[in-house]
């Protein structure tokens, strides 16, 4: 082989070697921190297991938040309008957190059926509802549009 | 009226977009002067009636025009002048606009800054950013009009602006993110006009440097903005969520800076030439892809326009339409680029090539876990998304990697450097950095932390090897002020941006390593300790603002009995749209942040509230500021303002030379 084939040679195997660990790493690492996404109704039809690290879509149930006067605890229900799924958060919520608003939360469910969420989300502005949401209620039947908390204007 | 006016100037920018896509374009290829010579006046009227249309909006909002359906949404008559000023980015098509406009700015400084450059090269670069300027402003007419009017009857008041929006942050980071990445459309522009004429040579690459150096330096200034603007504004403690929307400028910026420094073998030694065109077209693309994430609304995220799937198919033709394109051509014209593989294994090309493909895989892996989602969507029809963990187990080897790297890099030689030499330069330096790496946070906090050894050995190395690479290149001048003098600007940029990149490193590992956070319920007169500070919360008052009202809490914070201050974090309730808000206070400091946000009243005026003590967490940031210093030292290099001579003169050689074969 003449000596710059042989460099090139060198150049394009050192790039190869480097792009395929790095995809393997990457692929590996993907697929250890995938968070599986569950509406409230597969969260009652029980498809979830006790400790499992997920996210739960849907809106907070008009009339659940029920804040405890001696700690930070918090609790509320997420609905898809058809199943509900009761959440404790310890913690501060964010700021457009509303009752009949779209949330989704991470977290665990213990063996008692509640919901232990480690983080909130709410939605960013009054027009925006996130996919995870839209799909919880979609997949329930519910007719996004009609909700009067997402038709401000 | 006026706001038809604008409309009519956008129409205006349209029509002048689509002759200087095609006017100069067609002129360069046929050799008409004329007509390549229209470029630049072509250019100048764009800008100014993108111009124009930018004021008129702005204009619209100061007089609250509420028929303008924009202004409407995004404005109301209660809202400080300065946020209905810069509420014309505050929303999809008015943010839209703001890019467009930059896109002009730059488009304007091209054919101002360019009087060194060949004619043809200048027809072909403006030409190409005119067919993108009049994409973009064809998408805004079509799908997402800032002026269209709300009829016949519109609204007595606005909507307000989004609560979060009326910061400080929002009037500087949406103008300067964008600015960085247009920035990348003209360095696109340069390789395609390249690619178009033929014409890949050291000449081309040393146009493009400047340009890129400086795009890359406001990215990565736009980038810090909106990190250090989360953190105080989200007012969850952190600094970098991966967020969708966060990671397309960083995909762009990661792609930017395997690009700047491709760029500088390509226009050192002439190598690495499609690479660093496919490199052009990729941080471009990032660019692309950041304004469609953001614009299809396909991705959750707190950054996401209001979605409407007819933008994001537009966007969608834009970027398949440009990324295929340019490819195809890159395709085509790739095999015309033929580069000397005139360096050894072991050589500052090799470092180089490293360093670039540790971005690249860097980039592509951040790219992988933002759209991963939305793939595995499409095949299962399963929700999930990606977290932080993910990124952070790809992100920091291969950072860490890099450093190493960025060590032995400008000591490396070009073509060939002996490994011996290398081992003689660095033995002791990476001996001397592990010692202070290991003993420097082991003997300040009295306990063995594996992660502030390893920042602290990588941050050593990076300054040492620097320190070190400067004696070597200063060691044979008269004195050593004489050999800093004879050090070329670009080095120093080089160098300064290198320090950033020690500093950034210091500033996340500390950050992450050693942040305490507590979240408590307390009632006045309680207190807390957070690390070794103590927060006494005294009380509440009301406090009202132009438009807002809020609850104000008191906080005495101290370390070991000595008063450092108080803290006043406040609970606003924005009148308009009644969305509660709540604004942290922060006692900023070199080494630390004290953050207090407030969370909700219960009962007996005790709030909840979280406290965080943030160490280090500056030195992101000035970091950031650190590195984008030097891109842009690096860009005023005065090589770059000499290159007309220089290529001029090879011309005329290359044409003597032409007239001796001919005879």
């Amino acid at each position: 082989m003449k000596p710059h084939r042989r460099k090139r040679l060198a150049v394009v195997t050192f790039i190869a070697v480097g792009l395929s660990m790095a995809t393997g790493l990457t692929l590996f690492a993907l697929s250890q921190n995938i968070d599986l996404f569950y509406t409230p109704t597969q969260v009652a039809a029980g498809e979830v297991n006790i400790g499992q690290q997920i996210r739960i879509g849907g809106m907070v149930k008009e009339g659940s938040y029920e804040s405890a006067n001696d700690s930070m605890r918090v609790m509320f229900s997420a609905t898809d309008y058809v199943n509900e799924v009761p959440i404790q958060f310890d913690g501060i919520l964010p700021d457009l957190f509303r009752e009949g608003q779209g949330i989704v939360v991470e977290g665990t469910i213990n063996n008692s059926g509640l919901f232990i969420a480690s983080r909130v989300l709410a939605k960013h502005d009054e027009n925006y509802m996130s996919n995870e949401v839209k799909a919880a209620m979609e997949a329930a039947g519910v007719n996004i549009e009609n909700q009067p908390a997402l038709a401000e204007y | 009226m006026i706001p038809e006016l604008g409309q009519f100037s956008l129409i205006l920018a349209f029509c002048l977009s689509i002759l200087l896509g095609s006017v100069p374009l067609v002129g360069a290829a046929k050799g008409n002067q004329l007509w390549m010579s229209l470029a630049r006046p072509l250019t100048a009227g764009v800008f100014v009636f993108l111009s124009i249309s930018i004021l008129i909006l702005a204009y619209a909002f100061v007089t609250d025009d509420f028929s303008v359906q924009f202004v409407a949404q995004h404005s109301n008559t209660l809202l400080p002048a300065r946020y209905k000023m810069t509420a014309v980015w505050g929303g999809h098509e008015g943010s839209f606009l703001l890019w467009t406009f930059m896109l002009g700015g730059w488009m304007l400084a091209v054919s101002i800054f360019s009087k060194s450059m060949p004619i043809d090269f200048v027809a072909r670069v403006l030409g190409v950013l005119g067919i993108l300027c009049t994409a973009y402003i064809l998408f805004m007419l079509a799908t997402s009009n800032p002026f269209d009017r709300i009829v016949p009857l519109p609204p007595q008041d606005g909507a307000d602006l989004n609560s979060a929006l009326q910061d400080i942050g929002f009037i500087i980071h949406p103008p300067t993110l964008y600015m960085g990445y247009v920035g990348f459309s003209v360095v696109f522009a340069f390789a395609i006009a390249a690619l178009l004429s033929g014409r890949l040579d050291a000449a081309w690459a040393r146009w493009s440097r400047p340009w890129a150096n400086v795009s890359w330096a406001i990215l990565t200034i736009g980038i810090a903005l909106g990190s250090w603007w989360a953190y105080y504004e989200l007012g969850w403690g952190g600094w970098w969520a991966w967020d969708p929307v966060e990671n397309p400028p960083l995909i762009t910026w990661l792609f930017g800076t395997a690009l700047i420094h491709s760029l500088a073998v390509t226009e050192k030694r002439g190598v690495f030439k499609s690479w660093t065109v496919l490199l052009a077209i990729l941080a471009f693309s990032g660019s692309l892809l950041g304004t469609f994430i953001t614009r299809s609304g396909l991705l959750t995220s707190v950054h996401a326009f209001a979605s409407d799937p007819s933008r994001g198919v537009f966007i969608l033709g834009i970027l398949g339409l440009a990324i295929g394109g340019s490819l195809i051509l890159f395709a085509f014209r790739a095999p015309l680029m033929k580069s000397n593989f005139g360096f050894d294994l072991v050589s500052r090309e090799i470092l180089l090539l490293t360093n670039n493909v540790i971005l690249v895989v860097a980039s592509a892996s951040v790219f992988l876990g933002t759209l991963f989602p939305m793939l595995y969507q499409a095949i299962t029809d399963d929700l999930i998304s990606i977290g932080p963990p993910y990124f952070n187990a790809i992100f920091i080897p291969l950072m860490a990697l890099l450093v190493l790297v960025l060590g032995v890099g400008p000591m490396c030689r070009w073509k060939k450097t002996s490994v011996s030499y290398l081992i003689e330069q660095l033995g002791k330096i990476a001996l001397a950095s592990l010692a202070i790496g290991v003993m420097l946070p082991t003997i300040i906090l009295l306990q063995v932390s594996w992660v502030a050894i390893v920042a602290v050995t990588l941050a050593a190395w990076i300054v040492l090897s620097m320190l070190k690479d400067m004696a070597n290149k200063t060691s044979n001048k008269a004195t050593r002020l004489a050999g800093l003098r004879g050090l070329s600007l670009s080095y120093y940029g080089m160098q300064t941006a290198h320090f950033g990149m020690a500093l950034m490193l210091i500033g996340v590992a500390f950050t992450s390593e050693f942040s305490e956070e507590k979240s408590v319920l307390l009632a006045p007169g309680e207190g807390v300790d957070v690390g070794s500070y103590n927060f006494i919360f005294n009380d509440t008052q009301s406090i009202t603002g132009p438009n807002y009202v809020a609850n104000q809490a008191d906080f005495s914070v101290s370390k070991n009995g000595n008063s450092l201050g108080n803290l006043n974090p406040e609970r606003r309730i924005y009148l308009a749209t009644g969305t509660p808000s709540t604004e942290m206070a922060i006692d900023a400091g070199f080494f630390r942040d004290l953050f207090v946000t407030l969370g909700e009243e219960k009962e007996n005026n005790a709030w909840t509230m979280t406290i965080y003590v943030k160490p280090f967490i500056r030195w992101i940031w000035l970091g950031a500021i650190f590195m984008a210093f030097g891109g842009t030292v690096a860009a005023g290099d005065k090589r770059y303002r000499r290159v007309r001579q220089r290529y001029l003169k090879r011309e005329e050689q290359a044409s003597a030379i032409n007239l001796q074969l001919a005879s």
